[in-house]
């Protein structure tokens, strides 16, 4: 089994601006756009909704849009949050956002379409949330169907981006739930409102018992994004490569003899890929051999011995 | 961060100032201060959260109730039309389909109590089945329909159809969109006004709609419609902004936002109604533009109408008629019609997206459910709910999907087809068995169908978010009632052969499943267990692959459960699975499918109720 460790510096962020002005609602010609993205139940309406309660204490007009329904299953959920002195559509137009807010890594990918290409600031959390969908191929050897772009590939294409081990750090500071707030804070270093009022608007919408935990949190998100633009050492682990391609692949070919089959279907009824059938003559029938991918269960599984799987080659399966 | 949980009344917030409101809640904000007394719904994406906040509202204030489904929702608000208070009925676009029937016939009847629908559409099919325009419903059932843009118009919008409902005698439609529903703005809030008690009305040539009364309220309709019309040519529920005479632009809901996004200067006539139009105001908005242009999301309707007129109007040639208009693709549209420069910017995405269909929670029975099913090669007739995501890969279990409540009536036409290779199971869950399952059972027994039901019952109504059901025991407040016996209903319809089966015991759903099948007759099995999600979340120990013992067969990874995913090591070329504990509930399905025993629980099971051990990577004997 080989298992490729190689682990990139994610972290040590080169410092593109070294005075970042603030995105400020009194002075922007246009609504300044917040874009915040995940997958169902990490906390992304949560974010969106602390974000509009301070919008709307400060006195700007703010729209936040949403869609819910499959969120729930474990689907996209991303929150568009507008604010200014006067806003049209709730939806951000694409290539408008100034600050995309990701929860998860590849749903910040997904979205960097809707950040301004001159101006935009990428903010997200490594962590990856791996659907059932990108584990389902069965060729020998196959790769995760997860993306495989790292922070470096992002930072050509956007003025700033963050790429926070953010859920491990809120992990690290008691509750894995709390990196929405971690993000929280890194988002309030892009903006021109004051700490108090963060803190406030989150120690109003949290559980009473998980306000010091997220207070805290916040604060470490922000430290990480000032530290970072100072090109200075932050927390949290590097960037790891996902699992690389398997190339010790055995192939199998599977035979069966048909005097020793008594039709039993249990073979047929166990097999992961389902491509074994009874024949007409009621033996069992390897009907789709390019599905087989030699796990070897009809094998084990044969009360009469009929099957077996031997490999036939070592050698790199591409 | 997880959100506290509300506690106060929606109608004790502060009036006279704004809130941030969804297009939802402001709704069911205006129907409250519009005094609305009876409100029934059916739950339905995105017009769920309604009702789900009129059951927050004081119970002395509004009798709010969810029904079995849309049309017993719109008969109930008729009902309490009949008996003299504003009464109020909310749905999905295709709920209006159940609940057409009534109005049709209501329409003609009128309303004496405020009696208004609140129809909300899913432009781009965020979740749903079609994206079918309300609007023409409106024209061909004769109702008013108004549209509001934002949650302030929502609220607004919502209190004039009650208004406009008692003076022109008229059901009245306020359509809402995904978009409207699901945004939140600023909302000015008031106090709540009874209108006066009407009593019930007592005149049957307008109450029993036989021939003879309905063709003499028939002219009644045309006629309220015809003065509604013009009253609406001066009403404030449009707005006209005049710029440039060049170009003006008639628009109405969300569409207008977009308008307003990428041309903030331009002249607009903004409809608070797409049916009836103010025609002389828009006959006045045209004849002072050298050229008008309609934007709307979805059908034609307005521009149709304005064509029909004699107008001369552009729209659809340049805006699309398919999905959810958006601030780029008005901007798109726009250029296309000369009205805005080509922009360079590229909305072409940056990086391969992952892809992320929703899936079915990890722990979900109906996992289990259609696994066991698809092991059994049939034919499986769907039905709408969570399920309907079991038609996906892996367990690419289901063969037809129509509409709520198709499914048992859709394997009774299989079967009378002669269709023999496949034995024909239809699978339908508990709250869409009870919106409109029941009558098709019948009707399966009644014509001697051979069928199998599986009645997927996760005792809640899921896909909407958890809402009570009569199966659930429980009303939209959470009060007990009376719970509905599957059962006995069952067996009442005629059914005589049901099972009940845990759908988390892998053999017994297979075997029991398999003499469902071949039972010659209607069977019918219920699959019976809590979904994970609602009402409680379930969370119990999780399950854990021991690395060693896997070989990676996959077999665990047909169930397409979440909490399953690939690890980092290898076997054969085959991904050995992990179990991501965060995800798993502990359902202990995948390790019944497990032929080396390498799914384990993580915790030893203590009997001697001291507290659990948690195992390390020794397995569950050595704990």
């Amino acid at each position: 089994m080989t298992k490729i460790n190689k682990v990139m510096k994610a972290t040590t962020q080169p410092a593109v601006r070294t005075a970042v002005e603030k995105l400020n609602p009194d002075t922007a010609k246009e609504p300044i756009n917040v874009l915040i993205v995940g997958v169902g139940g990490q906390g992304v309406i949560m974010v969106s909704k602390v974000l509009a309660q301070i919008c709307q204490n400060l006195g700007y007009q703010v729209k936040q849009s949403e869609v819910h329904g499959m969120a729930k299953r474990g689907g996209v959920v991303f929150s568009h949050v507008r604010f200014g002195q006067n806003v049209w559509s709730p939806t951000i137009p694409m290539g408008k956002a100034d600050v995309l807010i990701a929860l998860e890594w590849a749903e910040g990918l997904r979205w960097m379409n809707y950040l301004r290409p001159d101006t935009g600031i990428f903010i997200a959390d490594t962590k990856r949330i791996v659907p059932p969908f990108a584990c389902r191929s069965r060729i020998l050897g196959a790769d995760i169907g997860y993306s495989k772009n790292t922070p470096s590939d992002v930072r050509e294409k956007v003025a700033e981006a963050f790429a926070i081990d953010a859920t491990e750090m809120a992990t690290k500071a008691g509750n894995e739930r709390a990196a929405n707030t971690l993000l929280l804070g890194a988002l309030s270093t892009t903006l021109s409102f004051p700490d108090d009022e963060w803190k406030n608007v989150i120690g109003k919408m949290v559980p009473p018992k998980t306000i010091e935990v997220n207070l805290a949190v916040f604060d470490k998100g922000q430290v990480w994004i000032n530290r970072s633009r100072k090109g200075e050492p932050v927390e949290g682990g590097a960037f790891v490569p996902l699992v690389q391609p398997e190339i010790n692949s055995v192939r199998t070919e599977l035979s069966i003899t048909p005097e020793w089959c008594k039709g039993c279907d249990i073979c047929v009824k166990m097999c992961p890929e389902r491509c074994l059938v009874l024949n007409k003559d009621q033996v069992a029938e390897l009907a789709e051999p390019e599905k087989c991918t030699g796990c070897h269960i009809c094998e084990w599984l044969c009360p009469d011995f009929a099957i077996s799987l031997k490999p036939i080659h070592q050698e790199a399966v591409a | 961060m997880s959100l506290k949980a509300e506690q106060t009344s929606p109608a004790a917030i502060k009036t006279g100032v704004t809130h941030q409101m969804t297009g939802n809640e402001a709704i069911a904000r205006g129907a409250w201060e519009a005094g609305v007394k009876v409100a029934a719904a059916y739950p339905g994406t995105p017009s769920t959260e309604i009702m789900e906040n009129m059951g927050r509202y004081p119970v002395g204030d509004i009798k709010a109730q969810w029904s079995t489904n849309e049309k017993v929702a719109l008969d109930v608000a008729i009902g309490g039309s009949f008996a003299g208070v504003r009464s109020m009925s909310m749905m999905k676009h295709v709920g209006l389909n159940v609940a057409s029937d009534a109005l049709m016939s209501q329409s003609y009847i009128g309303a004496h109590g405020g009696l208004v629908l609140i129809v909300c559409d899913d432009p781009g099919i965020h979740s749903s089945q079609n994206e079918q325009d309300t609007r023409i419903f409106g024209q061909f059932a004769q109702v008013p329909v108004l549209e509001p843009c934002d949650a302030q118009e929502a609220l607004d919008f919502t209190k004039a159809a009650f208004d406009i409902s008692e003076r022109f005698d008229t059901p009245v439609i306020v359509r809402s969109t995904t978009r409207i529903s699901h945004t939140r703005s600023p909302v000015m809030v008031n106090e709540r006004i009874m209108p006066e008690d009407r009593g019930f009305n007592l005149d049957v040539t307008k109450n029993v709609m036989v021939p003879g009364h309905a063709r003499a309220r028939h002219p009644k309709v045309i006629e309220r419609l015809e003065r509604l019309a013009e009253e609406l040519n001066s009403s404030d529920l449009n707005r006209l902004e005049l710029g440039s005479s060049k170009i003006g632009i008639i628009t109405a809901s969300m569409s207008y936002v977009y308008v307003k996004e990428n041309l903030p200067e331009i002249s607009v006539l903004k409809l608070g109604t797409s049916f009836p139009l103010p025609k002389k105001l828009i006959q006045e908005f045209c004849a002072k533009h050298d050229r008008v242009i309609v934007v709307e999301e979805l059908e034609p309707v307005i521009e149709n109408t304005i064509k029909s007129w004699g107008l001369k109007v552009e729209g659809k040639e340049f805006f699309p008629r398919i999905g959810e208009l958006s601030p780029e693709q008005v901007r798109i549209s726009f250029e296309k019609a000369g009205v805005l420069k080509p922009e360079v910017t590229s909305y072409a995405p940056q990086f391969e997206p992952l892809i992320r269909p929703p899936v079915l929670c990890a722990g979900c029975p109906h996992a289990m459910s259609y696994t066991a099913i698809r092991s059994l090669d049939v034919r499986v007739a769907g039905d709408i709910g969570c399920y309907t995501l079991a038609v996906g890969d892996p367990l690419t279990a289901i063969d037809t999907t129509v509409a709520m409540g198709s499914s048992i009536a859709n394997a009774v036409g299989m079967y009378l087809a002669g269709y023999a290779e496949k034995p024909i199971v239809a699978t339908i869950g508990d709250s869409t068995f009870i919106h409109s399952g029941i009558p098709p059972l019948i009707d399966a027994v009644y014509n001697q169908a051979n069928i199998t039901v599986i009645l997927l019952d996760n005792h809640i109504t899921a896909m909407t978010g958890g809402q009570e059901n009569p199966g659930t025991g429980k009303t939209l407040r959470g009060e007990q009632t009376h719970k509905v016996n599957f059962e006995e209903m069952i067996r009442a319809c005629g059914v005589e052969w049901i099972e009940r089966v845990d759908s988390y015991d892998a053999a017994s759903m297979m075997q029991t499943m398999r003499e469902a099948i071949a039972y010659r007759g209607v069977s019918v099995l219920i699959a019976d267990r809590p979904c994970v999600l609602d009402p409680v979340k379930i969370k119990g120990p999780t399950m854990k692959v021991d690395q060693k013992d896997c070989n990676a067969c996959q077999g665990c990874m047909n169930l397409g459960c979440p909490a399953l995913l690939w690890s980092d090591e290898w076997y054969e070329g085959r991904h050995i699975v992990k179990i991501d504990p965060t995800a798993c509930i502990g359902c202990s399905v995948c390790a019944q499918f497990c032929p080396t025993g390498a799914i384990q629980p993580s915790v030893s099971l203590d009997r001697k109720g001291e507290k659990a051990k948690v195992c390390g990577s020794k397995s569950v004997g050595e704990c």
